[in-house]
């Protein structure tokens, strides 16, 4: 849907910071999270999971726990079916097969009258494992010789097609030009290998259902999730159910960030739940979350630009490595196209590698794959800006992408606001602000893609006037306030008079997930057409009860109103009024909408960070951070400012703390918020925001997605940052105190 | 084992309830008195999402025994509205944004309480280092100080 | 006629070319004919893919039509988080 009015927009609504629908039930305790279900006789569900980081499974014996009083189903690897195609790694990782391939996947599952007796009949699982030897180390499992996961797994996108199979998925290659011709022409050439651990999305509130299946096979499902209608196509197929006879809900959610866009106890919890006859509720724990859920690569990137002295970039290489957990699919692929995407370059080139290893099958985070990637590229154009002696936001400036640019990835850019927000980031008083002893400045751009999606939304207009909308994208960041501004924009109404609820599968068609920075995008854009559509029904309503036609009618502020001085002289008609009648002017009226929505806009972001390093210890802190990200239009800018906030803060722990620790024996060494050190409020600062807006031309408000690209830059802007205060270039994240002090030390001595 | 009977006040109410002896405080709050308010993130005391006060001190109750609430006690985020009156800590919460996914709300909320409670004019500083007990993946924080600075300030104002 | 650009590693597919020519009003017959002209490709296009048409991407939109001139990217299927 094309921009309303690209000349200019002004608003009555959108661009305020109303308080948000759901606020009263979240600060009081009654919004209802995963964990907050339950159903009279409900048993609770726990998980068998593998101790040994690689296993073949040759027997595994319920007979004991089954007998165990108060037991009520088990399931194990027989209760599911082999499945091919797309949901094969899905099931496999749900529940092992002939072998496990991680410390923690699951191996069996219980359903018990309470907790404890739940406990004692995982006890009582007798599993035969033949241990095999394990790898954990990307680089490692490249190796020839390195244990193999998957027989059947042989590399794709090389040529010839190995004949042995191996550990190594997958080959990309992305760009265009000519690179070795690129370097030839630099001045000056910089290489740098960087290496990061996994991480994780680290949401607070641990993966927990309700199933409940009936003896006439329809189900019910409540789960936290991001995509409820993507957990009942996944669940169906797993349990092999027909979709219609399973009704997921999806609860208020704790927290996403990619890592509940898939399942992983779901269909346990409903294969438990039709055996047993009765509903089960399933909650992982903590340690559960950290070893089976989905974390993001650790990955080893090498990077190599060229520059002219005039601050022109000639070329531009990279070639990343990225385990993606024991399955196929790490985001190498998104993390090449979206490495160099910032840069208006000739010739440049990116190549990934899609490796599997012994831990869990990784799920989305956050710009899947980026922030890897631009780790390595914002790294090397910092110090390549410090060797020709350049500011390095006018070596950003000089090589910026923009309208007409071609992408790295391919596509011609359309209209861009790159640009914008690094102009935005050299006049901000953060960047003149002095620095201290031991303080170093960093700065970073960073991009991503944004997308659309299946969408449908149903707004319904209730007897009072007020409106009733229901659509189909859990609320992940506060979207159900943008949704009612829209709504109440589009019908001239009140914002308090809109309620935006997340429907059930059997409520509402089919919506995707809520991922991709998609939401407001999409539903919002769901929204504005069905409001649209209303008021057309509206209009006509109007046009009944005037006797006129519907041609004649207009809506303005909320009213039907003739649209000129021949069509009568009736006094406006409010929304209520029309409503109030409905019964007699033809029933309920409302405005639908579906769609696949498309015209998402790609958005870019520029960060500032200074850091202070602690010389004796390499305790570091983040002293200054702003983010400065173009949101297209940003609909409440409280939610959108929010969005960077949260993002810009991960990427700071993910640069500074947040590491997957595996033991030389694959296990899982740091499996709690203890040790999986996430920032806290005393770590940080005030994170500024600037909320820049260059219209996206593809969305009638403008709007561009703004929750991923803000995790894109912090892990080079704090590298930068750290670097320039220790005066060593970091190439390891997480830049833990120790790491720091090696690098110092090592600087010294040379 | 048979369970263990408990005498205990929550919220101003007196509530009697029986226990495993090794059942949390925050597992009885949540199972067994339907109070969802106060969540679990991770069980070990590491989150604070599960935070209440047991005898006006901030405590998490997955670190407490159902037992120990005996003859005490607790106030969790149901009980900090009054009737149909939010608190100034519920509504600067909402007014500046400083929630998005809400998980860790509840003991953000009891635990800026509990702060205000002992120190009314907190610095930024004092904010920051008494609330680094709650964990928040969502907000990066910054609109949790503002809202805590915002309401300490109106408290003051109104006394 | 459309042109279409691969992404590097698909070249294997298209006997090294990464601009392929294929003749197509919409996003399903280009897929439908690329299968058809470079078999090869057919298992990433079943797998899935997305299309850029003129720097917008499209992940499943089968009758979105190409017009004549554009530029046209098959792209990894993309997702976020």
């Amino acid at each position: 849907m094309p921009l309303d009015n690209p000349k200019g927009q002004s608003f009555r609504l959108v661009g305020s910071r109303p308080d948000r629908p759901d606020g009263i039930d979240k600060v009081t305790g009654r919004a209802k999270f995963g964990a907050d279900m339950s159903a009279p006789g409900m048993l609770v569900g726990k998980l068998l999971r593998s101790p040994h980081a690689h296993a073949r499974i040759r027997r595994i014996d319920i007979k004991k726990a089954l007998a165990l009083p108060g037991v009520k189903a088990i399931v194990t690897r027989d209760d599911f079916k082999e499945i091919e195609g797309d949901l094969r790694d899905v099931s496999r990782n749900v529940m092992a097969r002939d072998k496990a391939l991680y410390d923690g996947h699951a191996v069996a599952a219980v359903a018990a009258i309470d907790t404890a007796t739940a406990r004692k009949a995982l006890k009582l699982i007798k599993v035969d494992y033949e241990i095999l030897p394990h790898v954990t180390d990307v680089e490692e499992a490249m190796k020839p010789g390195a244990p193999v996961l998957h027989s059947d797994l042989f590399t794709q996108g090389v040529e010839p097609t190995p004949k042995k199979p191996s550990n190594i998925a997958k080959r990309h290659e992305f760009g265009h030009g000519d690179v070795a011709k690129g370097f030839a022409q630099a001045d000056v050439v910089v290489e740098r290998k960087f290496k990061n651990e996994a991480t994780h999305q680290g949401y607070i509130e641990p993966h927990a259902c309700l199933a409940s299946v009936g003896n006439d096979g329809q189900g019910e499902l409540w789960v936290c999730t991001q995509g409820h209608y993507a957990v009942r196509n996944v669940c169906a197929s797993l349990l092999g159910m027909d979709v219609s006879k399973l009704r997921v809900t999806a609860s208020e959610i704790g927290g996403g960030f990619g890592g509940k866009t898939t399942v992983f106890i779901e269909p346990v919890a409903l294969a438990l739940s039709r055996k047993a006859g009765k509903p089960v509720k399933i909650v992982m724990s903590r340690e559960e979350v950290f070893r089976a859920s989905g974390p993001t690569s650790s990955a080893t990137v090498w990077v190599k630009i060229g520059i002219k002295k005039d601050g022109r970039i000639t070329a531009g290489d990279a070639v990343l490595k990225y385990q993606g957990g024991a399955f196929p699919g790490s985001p190498v692929d998104m993390g090449a196209m979206s490495a160099f995407a910032c840069y208006d370059l000739e010739n440049v080139r990116a190549v990934g590698w899609d490796v599997v290893v012994n831990r869990p099958k990784q799920a989305a985070y956050r710009a899947p794959g980026a922030p890897i990637s631009a780790f390595g590229v914002e790294s090397v154009i910092d110090e390549l800006a410090q060797k020709i002696g350049m500011d390095p936001i006018e070596v950003r400036l000089k090589n910026a992408a923009h309208e007409g640019t071609e992408s790295s990835y391919g596509p011609t850019y359309g209209v861009i606001g790159l640009r914008a927000t690094i102009e935005a980031a050299k006049v901000h008083p953060h960047y003149k602000a002095p620095l201290g002893p031991n303080q170093g400045r960093g700065i970073a751009s960073g991009f991503w893609f944004n997308f659309g999606g299946q969408t449908c939304v149903s707004l319904n207009i209730n007897i009072d006037g007020t409106v009733a909308l229901a659509v189909g994208t859990p609320d992940i960041g506060g979207s159900r306030a943008s949704m009612c501004l829209m709504a109440a924009e589009e019908l001239g109404i009140g914002y308090d008079q809109v309620r935006t609820i997340i429907a059930d599968t059997s409520s509402l068609g089919y919506n995707d997930i809520s991922e991709g920075s998609r939401v407001t995008f999409s539903t919002g854009m769901a929204t504005i057409q069905a409001a649209r559509d209303a008021v057309k029904k509206l209009c006509g309503r109007a046009a009944q009860m005037w006797g006129i036609s519907p041609e004649a009618v207009l809506w303005e502020n909320g009213h039907a109103k003739p649209a000129g001085a021949n069509a009568g002289d009736f006094p406006p008609l409010s929304l209520a009024d029309i409503a109030k009648v409905a019964a007699n002017t033809g029933g309920p009226i409302a405005g639908h909408c579906e769609v696949n929505a498309e015209g998402a806009g790609v958005s870019f972001s520029t960060h500032l960070c200074d850091v202070e390093i602690d010389p004796e210890t390499g305790f570091t802190r983040v002293i200054r951070y702003t983010v400065i990200q173009d949101a297209g239009k940003a609909i409440h800018p409280s939610y959108v400012e929010g969005q960077y906030q949260g993002g810009a803060v991960q990427g700071i722990g993910w640069a500074l703390n947040e590491e997957y620790i595996y033991g030389a024996d694959g296990k899982l060494q740091n499996a709690g918020f203890l040790d999986y050190r996430i920032p806290v409020a005393s770590d940080l600062p005030m994170i500024d925001t600037v909320i820049v807006e260059v219209p996206n031309p593809g969305h009638p408000y403008g709007l561009r997605g703004v929750g991923e690209t803000s995790i894109v830059p912090p892990l080079a802007a704090v590298a930068n940052a750290v670097s320039a205060a220790a005066k060593v270039r970091m190439t390891e994240i997480p830049m833990s105190p120790p790491k720091i002090l090696k690098a110092m030390g090592e600087a010294q001595r040379r | 084992m048979s369970k263990v009977r408990v005498s205990t006040t929550i919220n101003g109410d007196p509530v009697e309830y029986l226990c495993a002896a090794e059942e949390t405080l925050l597992d009885v709050l949540r199972d067994r008195l339907g109070l969802t308010g106060s969540k679990e993130g991770c069980g070990t005391g590491d989150c604070g999402a599960c935070s209440v006060t047991l005898d006006g001190r901030l405590v998490c109750s997955c670190l407490v025994l159902g037992a120990e609430a005996e003859g005490r006690e607790v106030r969790t985020v149901e009980g900090i509205a009054k009737g149909d009156q939010l608190h100034p800590l519920q509504r600067k919460f909402i007014e500046h944004a400083a929630l998005q996914c809400g998980i860790c709300t509840p003991g953000f909320l009891v635990a800026s309480k509990a702060l205000l409670e002992r120190n009314p004019n907190p610095t930024e500083h004092e904010i920051r280092f008494w609330l680094a007990g709650n964990l928040c993946r969502c907000t990066g924080y910054d609109k949790i100080v503002r809202a805590v600075v915002s309401a300490a300030a109106e408290m003051r104002e109104s006394r | 006629m459309v042109q279409v650009v691969l992404w590097g590693s698909l070249k294997s597919a298209t006997g090294g070319a990464t601009k392929v020519e294929v003749e197509a009003a919409n996003i399903r017959e280009l897929l439908s004919r690329l299968g058809e002209k470079h078999p090869g490709l057919k298992p990433q296009l079943d797998r899935g893919v997305s299309v850029s048409i003129d720097g917008k991407i499209y992940r499943d939109a089968w009758f979105q039509p190409i017009p004549p001139g554009s530029e046209v990217f098959l792209l990894p299927r993309l997702a976020g988080g």
